[in-house]
């Protein structure tokens, strides 16, 4: 036998579970008094974040058209100069003012997520090319057995979204625009759709 | 009615995968690892058999995560959850609200005290109950490390025939998920402990970015 590579292999992953929010919103839910606040709540910027200020809206559907009641969104995004606040992030130091991540349960009545941040800068590909301005959507809940990641795009970048080596990479064009969030009075919105007619697109990253 | 019917589309990891949020221990109070107290009024506790909970976090290559965000979450010891949607009839136990968070150590350990949940019955069979478990997220120092997984107790028979554990193909990947009970770090008189160690998908090294780590 030759030797063992030795490779552990990653923990299987589970369900959130419908009671997600005790663990990662126990404020929303009703627990107070244990973390000060939810983490990844409120916006992702304070007064001196640089960049332009967005509000993202949306919702999580199943495969009937239903909005989920009980899914935890997170977002992951760069700065306004397209650097990650990320001890991996090796181009330089992101805006102190801005983690770049957030956290939302949803509303329990309608299923609605809210996302108060920034527009991120592009961020570098490899080899001199560069991806369009995007946001990384990480989905979990009851039924989901291992968490959902997406990317969502800005509907107003054309060319950058042309030119992206992440979009080109879907082989059937019509469902890049299940990507690219819609301009909504003066919010984007950004619906994900699990299952079925105009099913999301989602990457195994 | 919630998974995906299309095949994921892969995607070799770019700066937004490879990168991820760290959280420093500065937000971390001192109970937040203590879910037998850090919901109990002064002077109480909250009720059921105390557990140490403790392990490693790791990647794929066997090397500690430092710094990882590990969050959890569980049913009291009737397998009550603490939750407005919840109306299962165990009684709440007014001591626990049952989530806690921790950061793991220089060398990827981390800990927590807490009593052992109980087993609950769930609207999916007409008679399916969930074995008792303890929920996990973590962080890793990448987003696509990101994980939310599910702890059980060694020897729980429930665990051969749960449909949400059986989502898992084959018994070697899911008696990883079973926390064995380890006496040599119980708590004599006080609590008994079981070991959980976590495996975060692990990333190759490029020639390009030279960092001891590994990335």
């Amino acid at each position: 036998m030759v030797q063992s590579l030795g490779y552990l292999k990653e923990s299987p992953s589970q369900t959130a579970g419908p009671y997600v929010h005790i663990g990662c919103t126990p404020n929303f839910c009703g627990i107070e008094g244990i973390f000060e606040k939810d983490l990844g709540s409120g916006p992702l910027y304070n007064d001196k974040t640089k960049g332009e200020r967005i509000t993202i809206r949306g919702a999580v559907f199943d495969g009937g058209g239903y909005a989920l009641k009980d899914a935890l969104i997170e977002i992951w995004q760069a700065d306004a100069d397209g650097l990650y606040n990320s001890p991996s992030e090796t181009r330089g130091a992101a805006d102190p003012n801005f983690l770049g991540w957030g956290r939302n349960p949803g509303d329990m009545a309608t299923g609605e997520f809210v996302f108060h941040t920034i527009k991120p800068g592009k961020v570098p590909f490899k080899n001199g090319v560069w991806m369009a301005p995007h946001i990384t959507f990480w989905v979990v809940a009851r039924g989901i057995n291992i968490g959902l990641q997406t990317r969502m795009y800005f509907p107003e970048e054309e060319e950058a979204n042309a030119a992206d080596p992440v979009l080109a990479r879907i082989e059937h064009k019509p469902r890049i625009p299940t990507l690219i969030a819609k301009k909504d009075g003066d919010d984007y919105r950004f619906d994900i759709r699990l299952q079925g007619e105009n099913e999301t697109v989602f990457f195994d990253i | 009615m919630r998974a995906p019917q299309r095949a994921l589309i892969s995607l070799e990891g770019t700066k937004s995968e490879i990168t991820g949020p760290v959280f420093g221990h500065n937000m971390l109070n001192e109970l937040d690892n203590d879910l037998i107290l850090n919901y109990a009024r002064p002077g109480e506790m909250a009720i059921g058999e105390r557990i140490l909970v403790h392990g490693r976090v790791r990647d794929e290559r066997g090397v500690g995560v430092a710094g990882a965000l590990v969050e959890f979450w569980q049913a009291n010891a009737g397998g009550r959850y603490r939750h407005k949607k919840e109306t299962y009839l165990a009684a709440i136990d007014p001591n626990f609200g049952g989530v806690g968070r921790t950061i793991t150590d220089e060398n990827g350990f981390y800990w927590f005290k807490t009593i052992r949940p109980g087993a609950y019955p769930w609207p999916n069979g007409v008679n399916d109950w969930r074995p008792a478990h303890i929920h996990f997220s973590i962080f890793g120092h990448g987003f696509a490390q990101r994980l939310i997984t599910q702890m059980y107790f060694e020897g729980d028979p429930m665990i051969w025939n749960c449909p949400i554990i059986k989502t898992i193909p084959d018994e070697e990947a899911i008696q990883r998920l079973v926390a064995a009970l380890d006496m040599n770090a119980t708590i004599p008189m006080d609590m008994r402990a079981y070991k959980f160690d976590i495996v975060l998908r692990g990333r190759r090294s490029t020639l390009f970015e030279n960092r001891k780590e590994g990335n």
